[in-house]
Order: structure tokens, then sequence, then C-alpha cells
């Protein structure tokens, strides 16, 4: 059976070869702390599994602290604009084929690699043939690429060096704020969060309880970077007593249009960073905020929106 | 109360742009040792939760690929594509791949696009293209405001697509929150009250990006009329 697991030390693979690359690249100004950066990420995603939890967590405590300093992000590009431009006649359309090849295949993976069963165990392991299929993807993709293009043999490492250092420490910020969703979730964070909403906020109406529900969703979502974090709190404390069973809403239109509106908080806050951040450092904007400024203003009149729309229709009238 | 040192760590730290990593490790660790855990603990419950969360990096092995080909001309192969299509402009290009997003992601195939996989190598070096045939010379800025846009179609798609389609996370996420509190209700009824704020959402983030057309427009203009006159002015004699 193909696990998780496996992709994680393709992963761990590719960060020692980032790591390693840095450390041989005598022009960089700052090698050294680039090659501890992923270095340890490597050993996270190679041995994490067997580490106990204290040592997974002091070498995330070094990562931040290396990262915290300053990584070096000047990555200059190997190949010269003449050369690009000239394999891009050569090649053509046919340059498409392998970055085609990740989202085809992992689509068509994740639909068909579940099924798979040898000998009456999965191919894949069910609960995870999304993730496994998007690794799985990027491999064949790589093949593709190399057979086709034929570049030199260092090329897909060295290549991955310089994308991943002009992302830097951004790259790990995803996996950070998961892991503070989890610690806010064992302090009790969204409980106090809801009995303060409830306490304070004014839901004498059932318009005024439903801009509450609305926006509290969108405002919590902002907080924790994430409405699936925001939902079950803001619903129990004000969708569910409040909105439906004082003022008669109705539960399928609230809770689905409350959703919703907590997407709109995601759209706004950067602790949805793989959504708002990484794309901003994969761009190579110089405004780590570009991207959330650019959502903003969709976010806004489409919140407003769903307030309209949940005082019109989750009411008997 | 305390717990929520964590949450204004965040804030002051994303408002003064500290190195976010930094400031989410440290309201990790703040929250921890706020609700009365020891240091011991609270490190380690911050190690095995981001382990934990090793799947949300996955993505980043498709960079290989994506370096490999951008090392061959795969951004400079998306502009000349581009180029030939005389109607093309920055707007029409997001928003065109607005809808393709939309579309896929309701109808589930939410793997069909990404930042890593699809914006940085293609959407965004096409809207650029576009925008450069259209307008002629931008502003670095003006160019960072089209990268953005990419991005952000992306997610507007996405978010208000794949709620349409009925096995998707949140919709099942709804369904099982509700079943707790005793109260069944049908994905397939949760999912049809997504497709007003669908519709809604590619209409506002579409108009926004028809209207990105014709603000490019004046910036080039405002941008040519400045480099005239620093042509100008740099050369007074002539």
């Amino acid at each position: 059976m193909i696990r998780l697991e496996a992709i994680y030390v393709l992963m761990g693979l590719m960060l020692a070869g980032i790591a390693i690359v840095n450390f041989r690249d005598m022009r960089s100004h700052m090698p050294v702390r680039n090659t501890v950066f992923w270095a340890l990420y490597a050993v996270i995603f190679l041995f994490g599994s067997h580490l106990d939890d204290f040592t997974n967590g002091m070498l995330v405590l070094f990562m931040v602290l290396t990262a915290s300093r300053g990584l070096a992000t000047s990555s200059r590009d190997a190949s010269t604009p003449d050369a690009r431009a000239e394999s891009a006649a050569r090649w053509g359309n046919r340059l498409f084929v392998p970055v085609l090849v990740v989202p085809v295949a992992t689509f068509l993976g994740s639909v068909l690699l579940g099924r798979i069963v040898i000998g009456g165990t999965p191919l894949v392991d069910p609960k995870q043939v999304t993730q496994v299929a998007l690794g799985l993807a990027t491999v064949l993709a790589l093949i593709t690429a190399l057979v086709m293009l034929r570049p030199p043999i260092h090329a897909p490492i060295t290549e991955a060096r310089r994308l991943m250092d002009s992302v830097g420490w951004a790259a790990v910020l995803p996996q950070a704020l998961a892991a503070l969703g989890a610690l806010f979730a064992a302090a009790g964070v969204g409980k106090i969060i809801a009995e303060l909403a409830t306490t304070y906020l004014p839901l004498g109406t059932p318009t005024a309880a439903v801009v509450a529900y609305a926006v509290g969703m969108a405002l919590f979502t902002i907080i924790m970077g994430n409405a699936f974090a925001a939902f079950p709190v803001m619903t129990a404390g004000i969708g569910l007593p409040l909105v439906v069973q004082q003022y008669q809403g109705d539960v399928v239109i609230v809770t689905a249009i409350g959703m919703l509106s907590g997407f709109c908080g995601t759209l706004m806050t950067p602790m949805a960073a793989n959504f708002n951040i990484v794309p901003a450092a994969l761009l190579e904007l110089r405004d780590r905020y570009g991207v959330i400024k650019a959502q903003v203003p969709t976010a806004l009149m489409l919140l407003a929106a769903n307030i309209v729309l949940l005082a019109y229709f989750a009411f008997p009238r | 109360m305390l717990p929520l040192i964590g949450i204004l760590i965040v804030i002051l730290g994303f408002a003064l742009r500290l190195n976010a990593l930094l400031v989410v490790t440290v309201a990790g660790l703040a929250t921890g040792l706020a609700s009365g855990q020891s240091f011991h603990d609270v490190i380690a419950a911050f190690g095995h939760a981001f382990v934990e969360s090793r799947y949300v990096a996955i993505v980043w092995l498709v960079l290989p690929v994506i370096g490999v080909v951008e090392r061959s001309g795969l951004k400079e192969r998306a502009r000349d594509v581009i180029g030939q299509i005389r109607a093309a402009t920055a707007g029409r290009v997001l928003l065109v791949y607005l809808a393709l997003r939309q579309i896929t992601s309701s109808l589930g195939l939410v793997s069909l696009g990404g930042h890593a996989q699809m914006v940085r190598p293609l959407v965004a070096p096409m809207a650029e293209a576009a925008a450069d045939h259209a307008h002629g010379p931008l502003a670095e800025s003006t160019r960072e405001r089209i990268k953005a846009m990419s991005a952000a179609a992306d997610n507007v798609g996405m978010f208000f697509g794949e709620d349409v389609f009925v096995a998707i996370g949140s919709i099942l996420l709804i369904r099982g929150f509700l079943e707790q509190n005793g109260i069944l209700v049908e994905p397939l009824h949760l999912a049809r009250w997504a497709i007003p704020t669908a519709i809604i959402a590619f209409v506002i983030h579409g108009s926004r990006l028809l209207l990105l057309d014709r603000q490019l427009r004046r910036e080039s203009r405002e941008f040519a009329e400045q480099s005239l006159l620093g042509a100008s002015q740099e050369r007074p004699n002539t």
C-alpha cells in the first residue's frame, strides 16, 4: 500500500537536495542559513514520524529561529533569456504538456487509485488518496519533462532550489498555521470568542442576528485563517440558538450561506497563508499582502451580498 | 481570557509586518503557556501538530517540474500564445480562468488549478503578456497588481465553486455538525444554497476584472507620459 509516508520521503529527498545545492553555492551570500533551514525541514519529512514530539518541536523551533534572521532569496536564473526564447520557439505548445500532466494526473489518480485493490489491500491508503495522487502526479510530470526536454541531470534540483529559495520561509507558513490552529483549539480559544460574541453583540432582531452570524463567521475566519475552524464555534454560538431556533431561520440556508460568509473572511486574512501569502511569494510580489489587497473589495461586497441573501431568504414570510 | 494572547500577538505581528513564521510560532507557544501547559508540553504539542500537517506541503513537489520547464522557456511560450490572440487583455484572460476554475471546482475538480501548478507557470505570465500586448510598457506596480489579481482569480473561483459540489469538505462538515446537534439535512440542499453566492461571486469578481483593463489602460498611458517626460529631462538640449 502506498501511504502518505512515501510521498513525505520524496519531499524529504527534494529538500535535502535543495539544502546541498545551497551549501555548495559559493556565490550565495548566506549559504549556511539556507542550508540549515532546508536541511532541518528535510529531517522533519524524512524522520518526523519516528522522532518524538518534543524533538520535532525543537527542530521546528530551530528552523523558525534560523528563518527569523533572514534567508537568502536571491536566486539567479541558470538559463539566459535568449536560450529560453530559442527553446520556447523550438518546443512550441509541447512545453505545456509536463505542466498539465500535474492537474490531470492528480485528478485521474484521486478518482482511480482508490479503486485499485491488490490481494485484498488497496494500492493507496483510501483516506490519503488525493495527497498521494498529487505526489505521484508530480513524479510523472517530472519524468515527462526529463524525457522530453533532456536537461542536465542536476537541473531538477537546482531549479527546485531557485524556486524554493524565492518562496523562502513562506513555504513553511501553512504548516505552522495548522499547528497554531491545533494549539488554539486545545486552549479553548474558540469557546472564549463565542462567549464574547454572544455577550456583546446586539442580537435583538432577526436581521441583527443574521448580520452578527455572517460578520462573525468572516471575522473569526480572519482570526483562525480557516472557515472550517470558525463554523462550529459561530454556528453553535449564534447560528443555531438564535437565527435558527429563536427566529425560525431555515437551517439549510443559514448554515450554507454562513459557511460562504466564512470564505469571504478567508480571502482577507494572512492567516490563510497557502491561499494568500504563499502565492505572493511564488509570484515574487514585493508586497506580501498584495494578493489580499486584490481580494478585499470582492470579499466585502460578497459578504454584504450573503447578508442580504440570508435576511431575504432564510426567514418564513 | 488569557489564551487570547495568541490572537493579540498574531494581529500585532502581522500589522507590524514582522517575520510571519516567527510571529505564528511565538503566538502558538504563548497560547499554550497561557493555558497552563509546561514549556516541554507546549513544544511537543507544536511539534506534533506541525508533523501531522506535513500533507499541506506536498504541493511543493511540483517545483522541480515547473523549474525544468521554465528553464526551457515555459513563460516565454505562454506569452507568445497570448500574443497571437488579438482580443486578449489581462482582464479577459483572468475572466476566462475565473470561469474555468469555478466551473471545474463546482464539478469537484478542485485539483485542476492551484497557485504552484497553474497560476505561477501559466495564468500570471499569460495575463501579464496580454496586458503588454494590449497596453504597451507597464510600471512595476501595475505588473504586481496583475499578478496579484491572477492569484485572486484562482482563490475566488475555487472557494465559490467547490461548495456547489455535494461531496466537498465544507458541505460534509456542515452536515456532520448539524447531525451532532440532532438536525438531519441533505447535502444536495446545502449545495443548492451555495449557487446564489457562486453566481454573485462571479458577477462581482468578473466585473472587477473587466474594470482592471480600464485601469491598466489609464496607468499605461500615465507611465508612458512619465517615461517620455523622464527622457526629455535627461536630455534638455534636444
